[in-house]
């Protein structure tokens, strides 16, 4: 077995983009991150896309389906088994002008590669005072939902979004899967690019390529009133379903898709506050110290004399992701969400 | 039956003699038609250069031949420099000019005949041990120290001087140099990538990843481990259980050899066969260099408390730069004129470093925000002016009590 090709011609000679605009279709988020893969692929020959089973497989959720046999060994290969090497060599490959795009097989799969994470990818660029840049996306598909066993689950944002030097994105629908991927592609800085896994066959219909807001901006995705609710990647949905049920009860919800956990959009979520004068965040991962706590403690600082109540956090309880026949207890819903919200003094 | 080392591997026939016998492989090696498996290294370490000075013979040598005289010269000279500065960067630590500096003492042949086997486009991932490599690699003393004496960035462009930042994590950059090797294959150059490990880090995941991932992907990397017996305190037998670190070669599937990594002769000679190899699509090599780490772990260490003043004596007597001494003295190229030159090259070495180090670097705190990312974030923008206006306070004191005063 060996990586290289040799009757393949150089990564320098690949084929040309194709950027024809198609009619709109419906896509799921799986089919949005292929296609934003596939667009890298061909628009930029120094993209390379490695990991654990991406290559003929296509990947264990399909995100790499059909690339390895369109673009060849050289471009879209399956690396040996572990995670730090994947990172580890992704970082040299970049330091050599490619630009990765590594996959880590499921949330959990991703701490081996820790130390490289965090000891290198995220400090490489200040280490050397801006001369050398790591344009690394590693993909993490994340969170629960999907019945899967333990280690299949973790919603592990905060260990990332508490490192200087990294960027950590989330989508929530399958336009903004293609866009934020492209994006992060384009990044001369490491993106780490977490993956709803259990929304990963939702679908939209979309008009490919399609470029949405920014990645760093959160959006606004349903304008309310009374209370902003704060949410990203796999619990946007249940937000905006707790929205309607609130609607239906007189209460105006505000849904915002963060989007992007660091930075975090302290603009748009400042200004929904401060018009709503309540906030909620919501976030599969345990409370303890999770996401949801520097948020709070944000919006508290920054908004304090615009809240007529505490920022209320509705999350994972602080405990390990549970069993496959459990988690429904343990996942945020919309009915927990309104629960909360009953709490404050109306 | 001559057979290729790998599937992409050149045939052992089309490399120059003394690589190809180095390479060379008995039949009963083969476990399969594709996978070749070079035999166990020897536990006796490759040599060319006895401790007396006089050239090895025989099975000794691996089938390595003796660099010539002019290359040793030019080898002994780059060590009489690197250790004189290794040696300067010590006194400097002492004196408090430099917060930290891990020495390199006695593993001069190592460290030079590593630098020396590589072309100005391959790329040297070094770890925080191998500051003379950067030296005689031609990086600026001020550049090389700016980091030791306390900088947050390392002083050198790695893209200038193809060389990676020193790493402190032990065995992570093992596994860039496989990547930077690999994309430089993918892109067709003709680049190889060398990185040093210890004996310590070996005991590290990442280590193993690295040689997989290396010869999986049969990358032009040279891994050469410096064995210098400790990892801070902890000796060897407490790293591995194996006869020799070499010996880990042929699990991955790839050549290895064990030297005497006090024998710059053999190291060199060694280095460089696998350094072409890897530039001639051959594929990874694992050379294990025996050396000895003659001063403390860094300068806040006490190796008094775990190892006996004899054996630091006994591997005194095996140093580097005396064997290579002997030898050029005997072969008449190195006169007492050649050696009064070098001295004197290394003692203007040293006053230069002593004169940059001896300036207090100005540091300015508000930088720490500037390369953190490309993009600016507010957030960013935000505690940076927090810190400046700290600063400006801070000055103003200053500058109030000064008037009082």
């Amino acid at each position: 077995m060996t990586l290289i090709d040799e009757t393949a011609p150089a990564v320098i000679h690949s084929p040309q983009a194709k950027n024809e605009p198609a009619a709109a279709t419906s896509i799921s988020i799986a089919g949005a991150l292929n296609a934003a893969l596939r667009d890298a692929l061909a628009e930029d020959p120094n993209v390379v896309v490695f990991g654990e089973d991406v290559g003929p497989l296509g990947g264990v959720f399909r995100i790499t389906d059909a690339l390895n046999a369109e673009f060849g060994e050289n471009r879209v290969w399956d690396s040996p088994l572990a995670e730090s090497g994947i990172v580890g060599t992704a970082i040299g490959m970049a330091m050599y002008g490619l630009r990765p795009v590594i996959e880590m097989q499921f949330d959990a799969f991703a701490y081996p590669a820790f130390e490289q994470i965090t000891s290198h990818l995220a400090k490489m660029r200040n280490r050397t005072k801006g001369r050398v840049t790591l344009p690394i996306v590693i993909r993490i598909p994340y969170a629960g939902g999907i019945g899967g066993v333990e280690h299949h689950s973790d919603s592990s944002e905060a260990y990332y979004t508490h490192t200087p030097g990294l960027t950590v994105v989330t989508p929530s629908n399958p336009a903004d899967a293609y866009s934020m991927l492209r994006e992060a592609i384009r990044s001369d800085d490491p993106v780490i690019f977490l993956e709803p896994k259990s929304r990963y066959w939702a679908k939209d219909t979309v008009s490919l390529p399609v470029e949405t807001p920014p990645m760093n901006r959160a959006v606004v995705l349903r304008e309310g009133t009374d209370v902003t609710l704060l949410a990203y990647g796999p619990t946007v949905k249940t937000a905006l379903h707790a929205a309607e049920l609130g609607a239906a009860e007189g209460l105006s919800i505000e849904v915002v898709d963060l989007r992007s956990l660091s930075p975090f959009d302290d603009e748009t979520v400042g200004a929904s506050v401060r018009k709503t004068s309540r906030a909620a965040i919501m976030h599969e991962a345990a409370q303890f110290g999770g996401y949801g706590a520097e948020v709070a403690a944000r919006v508290t600082e920054r908004q304090f004399f615009h809240l007529a109540a505490p920022v209320l956090r509705i999350t994972g309880f602080d405990i390990p992701f549970p069993s496959p026949k459990l988690e429904e207890h343990y996942l945020p819903t919309a009915e927990r969400v309104l629960a909360a919200l009953d709490t404050w003094e109306w | 039956m001559a057979r290729s080392f790998g599937r992409l591997g050149p045939s052992v026939a089309t490399l120059p003699r003394t690589i190809a016998r180095a390479l060379a492989v008995p039949e009963h090696c083969f476990m399969s038609d594709d996978v070749v498996v070079p035999p166990l290294p020897t536990t006796k370490p490759i040599r060319l250069i006895a401790e007396t000075g006089r050239a090895v013979k025989g099975a000794q040598t691996a089938g390595f031949a003796m660099p010539s005289v002019e290359t040793l010269l030019g080898l002994y000279r780059q060590m009489v420099l690197a250790r004189r500065f290794d040696a300067q960067v010590t006194a400097l630590t002492r004196q408090g000019r430099l917060a930290t500096y891990p020495s390199a003492l006695g593993q001069e042949a190592c460290e030079i005949a590593a630098v020396a086997s590589l072309a100005p486009n391959d790329w040297l991932f070094p770890t925080y041990r191998d500051t003379i490599a950067l030296l005689t690699r031609g990086v600026s003393p001020v550049e090389i120290l700016s980091f030791f004496r306390g900088d947050w960035h390392t002083g050198f462009d790695p893209h200038a001087h193809h060389i990676s930042p020193q790493s402190t994590p032990l065995a992570t950059q093992a596994l860039h140099a496989v990547g930077l090797a690999t994309a430089a294959k993918l892109k067709h150059d003709d680049v190889v990538a060398l990185t040093f490990l210890g004996d310590g880090s070996t005991s590290e995941g990442d280590a193993h990843e690295a040689f997989n991932f290396a010869s999986v992907w049969q990358s032009p990397t040279v891994f050469v481990i410096q064995n210098n017996q400790y990892a801070i305190s902890v000796p060897f037998s407490k790293q591995s259980h194996a006869r020799t670190l070499a010996d880990r070669a042929i699990g991955y599937g790839m050549p290895g050899y064990f030297v005497d990594g006090n024998d710059v002769a053999a190291m060199y000679a060694v280095i460089t066969a696998a350094v072409e190899r890897a530039r001639s699509g051959g594929g990874p090599t694992m050379i294990e260099g025996l050396t000895y780490r003659m001063e403390a772990h860094t300068n806040s260490d006490d190796p008094t408390r775990y190892r006996e003043k004899g054996e630091v004596a006994e591997w005194q007597g095996r140093d580097p730069v005396d064997r290579l001494e002997k030898y050029l003295t005997a072969a008449g190229a190195l006169t007492d004129d050649v050696r009064g030159s070098i001295a004197a090259d290394a003692e203007v070495l040293a006053a230069a470093t002593r004169g940059a180090m001896n300036e207090t670097p100005v540091l300015d705190p508000l930088e720490l925000f500037d390369h953190v990312y490309s993009a600016e974030r507010p957030a960013l923008l935000e505690q940076r002016a927090f810190l400046a206006h700290e600063l400006a306070q801070t000055e103003q004191t200053l500058t109030e009590m000064a008037g009082r005063a």
